[in-house]
């Protein structure tokens, strides 16, 4: 997984609440067997239309928006599904960072383990950042997971929090499974531990 | 000792390392996979030359991509290579999988308590987020993403960060004609959905106790529809009578000994929950949704609301938004919206105790004209139940179509697809839009609604029905 220190870039609005996983990647883009290669059907329904154009009333689908990786949202972003397809087809679209006033618990841990990072931010600030980027052609931001600051280039900024534990495992791109594997006595130990309280294995 | 809730009590029997500042590390003793979210998973295995660690609590089965007329018809060449590769994965890491062939496959949160996998106590995980189903039983379920699911494979462990805790008592007095699905439905209607967010879920009080494991199952399935990381159930007589025989529930004294220790798995008289809600269900309708999302729905004498009657600016655009994907008018009676598709199944409302709710209604009846309906049972082990019972007859003497196990039109990856445009009533859980297919319009009732709707080609509330009627205490038939 690519660390996350400091990102700067294009910010995106989707002024919706509720965007669901069925939404972010529909099921018929589920059926790959890799990760990579789902940015293109990222928001597909809204994307495109029947034909298979682009749809010029999506947001994203505007010029002004090309090349984002910021993407702005309303509240309960990731709702639905636990497919990690969403996060997987966010990243490959080019986004790095997800501001909203709230997150789904299943996407939001999902995009900790593929370096995308979900920024949580009170929904005033939330609707502040809408107006800038709206107001501003071009408007960036930059995320510093560091401080934990986000900043834009008008000197507008505010804080933000994220758990330290994922905070860390993202600044140092860090892999769940290694870092576990490094209590195998206590796994092992739970293990055999438990097998006396509780028969954990049922064969038919 | 302090007192403690039942998520504390299966939380701390299962907490491997605590650190401070940091998720726990929690054994999981049961992982269901299925062909959708384990590929990349495995991949990611053989990748970085890891191992299953205990592959014998884990089990695997097909269902979101099979084809519900004929499932050895795959028509889709990705659907087969997915399944492929999961009887290709199960053999090389030993997973004992429940495929095609065999009696035990079904949709993973139907077959996992009807095989008995499912048990009070036990950690259990599946890359889906409807395995809060499990909950039914006391069980701490819950969906994670396919990172996790390699995490889990691999460690058969998971960092999980502790919930917060909420407790909902339901009580007052069901009425006639109410569902489990009405229950939760209107749950969510009431609170919205991210209601849930960050917490575990129990469910408590008079109204819960009385319920079948059917229906806590339908409960449980919906907790993650309010944003809730599982939903919990404490086991009692009902839940141990449901898995004496099942094939991996222990057997003889092995299950007196596990009832022993299951029946400490409640609730502690003055353990506190970070919140705590009481939901009276006496007034509750048959509901019916009208929206995008399973919050956005009403009882059956209602109408569809008006967006501008919403709160917020925000709420006012996601309901008008809704309103136009339904196409549907504000003011319209609820029982004067027409549909084109009804859909029995699903994780949510496929079980047999759905079917025979269903087949009540529709028994002696035919399906109006024009509607297109579907009973798909969720696990071939129901379908087998219902056949003996002849439910299979009266569903499709009526009309219907009867189908074999999976998730059918529920997320429609397989051919079970609604046109663009078309209605559907439909006992799944999820009415996002394109869920059920581009640009379909899904509408989330319960079985008995559904069953209702087939036969009318509209909604009607099924308390004005002539079908035998459940008994005042709601809880069995009067002939």
């Amino acid at each position: 997984m690519e660390p996350l220190i400091r990102h700067k870039g294009l910010v995106a609005p989707l002024d919706k609440v509720n965007v669901d996983t069925d939404q972010i990647i529909p099921k018929q883009f589920l059926k790959r067997i890799e990760r990579t290669g789902f940015g293109q059907f990222l928001f597909y329904d809204w994307r495109y239309l029947d034909d298979g154009s682009p749809n010029p009333d999506f947001t994203l689908n505007e010029p002004r928006y090309k090349g984002a990786s910021i993407l702005l949202t309303r509240h309960n972003f990731g709702c639905g599904s636990s497919r990690e397809h969403a996060p997987w087809a966010l990243l490959d679209y080019g986004f790095k960072v997800i501001i909203a006033p709230s997150f789904a618990d299943i996407f939001y841990n999902n995009c900790f383990k593929n370096g995308i990072l979900p920024v949580t931010l009170d929904e005033n600030i939330v609707e502040e950042l809408f107006q800038r980027t709206l107001a501003n052609e071009g408007y960036t931001l930059t995320v510093d997971l560091e401080q934990q600051v986000i900043s834009d280039e008008q000197g507008w900024s505010t804080t933000f929090t994220t758990d330290p534990f994922r905070r860390e495992m993202l600044l140092k791109g860090l892999d769940d499974i290694g870092r576990t594997e490094l209590y195998e006595d206590q796994i092992s130990a739970y293990e055999q531990n438990r097998r006396k309280i509780y028969q954990l294995v049922h064969k038919p | 000792m302090a007192p403690k809730t039942l998520f504390d009590k299966i939380w701390e029997q299962h907490v491997v390392v605590e650190e401070a500042n940091q998720p726990s590390l929690l054994y999981i003793d049961l992982h269901l996979i299925h062909e959708v979210t384990s590929p990349q998973a495995f991949e990611g295995l053989r990748l970085s030359g890891r191992k299953v660690r205990r592959p014998e609590l884990t089990f695997a089965t097909m269902d979101h991509n099979v084809p519900t007329d004929d499932p050895f018809s795959t028509r889709d060449e990705i659907s087969v290579k997915q399944m492929e590769t999961l009887t290709k994965n199960c053999k090389e890491f030993n997973i004992p999988l429940a495929d095609l062939h065999s009696d035990q496959q079904g949709i993973v949160h139907v077959i996992g308590p009807e095989l008995g996998l499912t048990l009070p106590g036990k950690t259990i995980v599946c890359g889906d987020s409807h395995t809060s189903t499990h909950g039914a039983f006391g069980a701490l379920a819950f969906g994670i993403g396919t990172s996790e699911v390699e995490h889990v494979l691999a460690t058969q462990c998971l960092w999980q960060k502790r919930p917060k805790t909420m407790r909902i008592n339901f009580v007052g007095k069901r009425g006639l004609g109410i569902m489990a699905k009405d229950i939760i439905l209107g749950l969510i209607a009431k609170y919205g959905v991210d209601f849930g967010t960050g917490y575990v879920v129990e469910y408590a009080g008079p109204v819960i106790e009385e319920l079948s494991m059917e229906e806590r199952m339908t409960i449980c399935n919906m907790s993650i529809e309010f944003g809730a990381r599982a939903g919990l159930i404490a086991p009692d007589e009902t839940t141990f009578n449901y898995l004496k025989g099942r094939p991996y529930a222990p057997k003889g004294e092995a299950f007196d000994e596990a009832v022993k220790e299951w029946k400490q798995l409640c609730t502690d008289p003055d353990a506190v929950f970070d919140k705590e809600v009481t939901f009276d269900i006496s007034d509750l309708e048959p509901q019916v949704t009208w929206g995008t999302n399973p919050g956005m729905g009403t009882g059956v004498t209602g109408v569809v609301p008006d967006p501008n009657d919403f709160e917020s600016e925000v709420e006012q655009k996601a309901a008008r938004q809704a309103l136009e994907y339904m196409g549907l008018e504000p003011g319209t009676k609820i029982t004067d919206i027409p549909v084109d598709y009804v859909f029995i199944g699903s994780c949510t409302n496929s079980r047999i105790e759905d079917l025979r709710e269903a087949a009540q209604v529709v028994k002696g009846k035919k399906v109006a004209p024009g509607v297109t309906a579907l009973v798909v049972p969720g696990s071939k082990a129901v379908k087998k139940q219902a056949e003996k019972e002849g439910l299979d007859k009266i569903f499709i003497e009526a009309g219907f179509e009867w189908r074999g196990a999976g998730c059918s039109m529920c997320l429609s990856m397989n051919p079970d697809v609604v046109p663009p445009g078309k209605r559907c009533a439909s006992t799944s859980n999820r009415n996002f839009e394109g869920r059920q297919g581009k640009g379909a319009r899904t509408h989330l009732v319960s079985p008995a609604m559904a069953a209702a709707a087939a036969i009318h080609g509209h909604f009607v509330d099924v308390r004005q029905l002539d079908v035998r009627r459940r008994d005042t205490d709601g809880t069995s038939y009067s002939a």
